[in-house]
């Protein structure tokens, strides 16, 4: 009789409730997390225990020898100084063309910026190969295939759309009322630009040098088309290179090579993640 | 403004020009029609590249939506350590493409892999299967990959939507006694409608346009089983040279995205203004 009444209360069904609800998120977790701690392991575990048969996710004896030896390949180090180069130098471009645009954008309300925005949107149909192909030709004419500039220049026009977009929600935010009020007080229109929007936009400037950076670091159909010599490779290509030579001692220097790649991704999530938890993703959602 | 505009639009026009030119690299572009679009009729790898295409990409983007939107549901109970969840279940969203194949890579490996290590161990299989190069294996093995990598972005969406629901629709319907499957139904998924057509529209977009994850785990094979259509656009481009084809084929794959967003859309208007 206690019982069946203890069974039938609410808050005992809810525990219970709960309790699978946690049971259920962890195994999306698990499924979600796995690959990314079983190649974290791997990259710490020794040749001989990665080849032992046995599964374990925490190695049995640590080693840095992976990472080690990451570090004395010097394509694999060449590749990294040429991912940090490429993804700088688009970074800087693609926000000092974007920034006077987004400006633009969002304060004159034209009829060029409905159809910029538009584009921006339906630009996402378009597979990459419709805009590699005309581009690959542009450099091929001006022989800057298979160099770094040119797989810049690729970058900055695949980035800007996005990046335009992100920023012009930016100056959305500012109240025109600032500039107005500063050009009462006299203020001419560049003292306006940067005595006023400049540091308002810097924390979105921010963000938008590291996504640029960051979408630089990560991509791969373009540089493995672009790039044909070995010295060039961006960190993307000598990854995909590395595993079509596996062999037994590739798998651990690998993983560890993946993990330093995510490292730029990881900080530009922690960073992102603030600017979508102060609503600005859900601002975009509601319209 | 212009400009900018340019930059991005001028490339594109001149890409799908290319598609109505028979240009192979190093000669001359001539126009030719719609001989391309002849061509591909009688290309048995074109179809069967857009099969596994159309294959992936409904799969895919059918387990993405409903895995993401009963995450972002649980997420949304206020359950404890929910927000600690919802920021690790962004962990595969934060990966390199490139990295996110490599890690599936390490996990259907034949002989370090983690997959084959825990089924042997488990007494499940008796010797190794090397998945990504198996028939039966290889396109279940992708397509596993493809939905976990997308379940992120899908769940922050539905999260994001499911936030701007307002509480007091969910007040009411307790006080009239709605079940919470009845709640389920006629309030939430009534809301979140837009968002569930942002979602499938794009997802749709972006996995019918896969390209990194498939070449680092399979470069299309075994056999071109799991050559999807960026990856023969790539391959005739690239390493054939077939280039004025390869821009076709990219024709092609706009033309189905734009009648599948025409046709989906169109059907999610009617239902919201009935």
């Amino acid at each position: 009789m206690q019982i069946s009444k203890l069974l039938a209360s609410r808050s005992l069904k809810r525990r219970i409730g709960n309790l699978l609800m946690h049971g259920l998120i962890l195994t999306f977790l698990l499924y979600l997390l796995f690959p990314l701690i079983w190649m974290i392991s791997t990259s710490f575990k020794t040749t001989a225990e990665i080849y032992s048969g046995i599964p374990s996710l925490i190695p049995k004896v640590f080693t840095g020898e992976h990472y080690l030896t990451v570090f004395q390949e010097e394509r694999l180090l060449k590749s990294i100084a040429n991912s940090l180069y490429v993804g700088i130098i688009t970074a800087i471009i693609v926000v000092m063309i974007s920034l006077p645009a987004a400006y633009a954008l969002s304060r004159y309300k034209t009829a060029v910026n409905k159809v910029v925005m538009g584009w921006i949107l339906t630009s996402q149909i378009f597979p990459a190969i419709l805009i590699m192909i005309p581009l690959f030709l542009v450099l091929r004419s001006l022989h800057l295939t298979d160099t770094l500039s040119g797989l810049v220049l690729v970058y900055v026009v695949w980035d800007i759309p996005f990046v335009l977009w992100m920023l012009q929600g930016y100056v959305k935010e500012i109240p025109i009322e600032l500039e107005e009020a500063a050009a009462i007080d006299g203020a001419s229109q560049t003292q306006i630009i940067y005595k006023i929007i400049m540091p308002l936009l810097l924390p979105a400037i921010g963000a938008a040098v590291l996504f640029a950076f960051i979408s630089a670091w990560n991509e791969f159909f373009f540089a493995l088309v672009l790039l044909k010599s070995p010295d060039l490779s961006t960190l993307p290509v000598e990854l995909a290179r590395y595993t079509g030579i596996e062999g037994q001692s590739r798998t651990g220097p690998l993983a560890a090579a993946s993990f330093i790649a995510t490292i730029p991704s990881i900080v530009l999530f922690a960073i992102l993640r603030k600017w979508f938890s102060s609503g600005a993703l859900q601002g975009a959602v509601k319209g | 403004m212009v400009p900018v505009l340019l930059i991005s639009f001028i490339p594109l026009v001149r890409g799908i020009y290319i598609g109505f030119t028979d240009y192979e690299l190093g000669g001359q572009i001539s126009f030719s029609g719609l001989e391309n679009y002849r061509i591909m009729l009688q290309d048995r790898f074109f179809w069967r590249s857009m099969g596994v295409g159309f294959l992936w990409t409904t799969v895919v983007t059918a387990l993405q939506i409903s895995l993401g939107l009963i995450l972002a549901l649980l997420l949304n109970q206020g359950l404890r350590w929910t927000s600690l969840y919802s920021v690790l279940m962004l962990v595969p969203w934060a990966m390199p493409p490139i990295v996110r194949g490599l890690m599936w890579r390490q996990i259907y490996s034949p002989d370090t892999g983690a997959l084959n290590l825990i089924l042997t161990q488990m007494g499940l299989i008796d010797a190794p299967i090397n998945w990504l190069t198996s028939f039966e294996w290889a396109i279940p093995a992708i397509i596993v990959a493809g939905v976990w990598g997308e379940i992120p972005k899908a769940a922050l969406f539905f999260l994001a939507g499911l936030k701007t629901i307002p509480g007091s629709l969910y007040e009411a319907a307790e006080l009239d006694g709605a079940s919470a499957f009845r709640q389920f139904r006629h309030i939430t998924l009534p809301m979140m409608k837009p968002i569930m057509a942002a979602v499938v529209s794009l997802s749709f977009m972006w996995n019918f346009n896969a390209f990194g994850l498939i070449w680092i785990l399979t470069q299309g094979g075994p056999g071109g089983l799991t050559r999807l259509p960026m990856l023969a656009a790539y391959e005739e481009a690239f390493r054939y040279g077939y280039v004025g084809y390869a821009a076709a084929i990219g024709n092609v794959m706009v033309i189905i995205i734009s009648l599948f967003l025409f046709f989906y859309l169109r059907v999610q208007l009617k239902e919201r203004t009935s």
